[in-house]
């Protein structure tokens, strides 16, 4: 199971891989938004937490269709699907290798990013906290998403309209935490809400995930 | 180790290609498995592979002990030689590589990325994954698609040095290899509905032509 972390880690880090990819998208949302809104120093504090969770999200979706679509196209799926890893190892090994390389990196930038829209103080501590206890659950469901739209031709759309909604609790949490945070609010709620969220997509999907799999290998 | 497969029916997007296949392949036994395009030689090993269920029928082999060559062969583009076999290798709890290299001549090719191979050279690679694997049984699909003579003649003297271990192969083709092997016909895919029955030696083509007549 290393191995296949290992792998999939390497695979997005070289050539055509998308790492970093997710990152560039989230920096240049995150530029646009005061672009659109306006430069009113009050009026983007207040927004932030939830622009940042809507482009992490959506950042996150951009690389979602690689997770099991370049395995299905090169015939490794079939091969991992016969290996000694049973199916849902594989798919929460892939799910975990896509947080590594998306929704981790988002996390550690978003602190950052907050800055172009005037996140004040305690906004920087909330938003990443947040997002390191939300995003496992969008790699996740998206991985359940590719699942279920795996061997299908420029499936990617059909997955962003199938995982979006599916991605709406987590978002109304995670940016419902952030903006309570950040306004000296108890956040403590919505963040144990979400990490419930979190909690029961990484142990039920994977077997969900798994089965969509199989079906859609046969 | 033996792969028993006891009255079985395949089926390729919900259309029955095949029904009624019986063999028994034990340890020691390299089996050819015969047929014209589209009769359902790759549902029936992908069906024992176990990547689908079958329609009737058992196969009684333990899936832990099959390994499966499709017409991909899994290759990743942007990592090594050595890189794609030492994963499949780890994958399946073997250490070392160096033998499966040796066998399909890929000693110079091992820091050159898959992707820049040649086609042969992909197969060779491809075939070498399944000396990492360790197992028993070998479900082959057109195996030397894309392989020179010499190539041919590696990957002869590879099923022979497995089965020659205890190992079987089943390997669906169209070349001789030159092995020590039995045979498995299967009939024609009928257009008519009327499904083509395995094990029978016949004129496939001419039962087709007569479909569509």
């Amino acid at each position: 199971m290393i191995a296949l972390l290992v792998r999939d880690m390497r695979l997005a880090m070289r050539a055509g891989g998308g790492f970093g990819l997710g990152l560039a998208f989230f920096l240049i949302v995150s530029t646009l938004v005061p672009f659109g809104v306006g430069p009113e120093a009050a009026i983007l504090s207040r927004i932030a937490p939830g622009i940042l969770w809507v482009g992490a999200l959506l950042a996150c979706l951009l690389s979602l269709d690689r997770i099991f679509q370049l395995d299905f196209e090169d015939g490794s799926l079939d091969l991992l699907a016969t290996a000694p890893i049973p199916m849902e190892g594989t798919v929460a090994i892939k799910a975990l290798a896509h947080w590594l390389v998306t929704g981790l990196p988002l996390t550690l930038a978003a602190p950052a990013f907050g800055a172009l829209m005037n996140l004040q103080s305690p906004g920087h501590y909330w938003i990443f906290v947040t997002l390191l206890i939300g995003t496992p659950a969008l790699s996740m469901i998206g991985a359940f998403g590719a699942a279920l739209t795996v061997g299908l031709k420029r499936g990617g759309l059909l997955l962003s309209l199938l995982v979006l909604p599916l991605y709406i609790p987590t978002l109304i949490f995670g940016a419902e935490a952030a903006t309570r945070g950040t306004a000296g609010l108890s956040a403590l709620t919505p963040l144990l809400i979400m990490a419930g969220i979190t909690a029961g997509s990484v142990a039920l999907l994977p077997f969900a995930a798994a089965s969509a799999l199989r079906i859609n290998l046969r | 180790m033996e792969m028993k497969v006891d009255n079985l029916s395949v089926a390729r997007g919900g259309v029955p290609v095949l029904e009624g296949v019986n063999f028994t392949l034990g340890a020691g036994q390299v089996m050819i498995l015969r047929g014209p395009n589209g009769s359902g030689k790759t549902t029936l090993l992908r069906t024992l592979a176990g990547l689908q269920p079958p329609l009737a029928g058992r196969v009684s082999a333990d899936p832990e002990q099959i390994t499966y060559g499709a017409h991909a062969d899994g290759l990743k583009a942007t990592l090594t030689v050595a890189e794609n076999l030492r994963f499949w290798a780890s994958v399946h709890g073997i250490d070392s590589i160096s033998a499966a290299v040796a066998d399909f001549n890929l000693q110079g090719l091992t820091h050159r990325p898959a992707g820049n191979l040649s086609a042969g050279q992909k197969r060779r690679l491809g075939l070498a994954r399944l000396l990492v694997t360790g197992r028993p049984i070998w479900l082959l699909d057109e195996p030397t698609v894309s392989l020179d003579v010499a190539s041919v003649g590696l990957f002869a003297d590879a099923v022979r040095a497995h089965v020659a271990g205890g190992g079987a192969a089943l390997i669906a083709t169209h070349i001789d290899l030159g092995l020590q092997a039995d045979t498995f016909d299967i009939g024609p895919f009928r257009a008519d509905g009327v499904r083509g029955r395995s094990g029978q030696n016949r004129d496939g083509y001419a039962d087709f032509d007569e479909a569509f007549t």
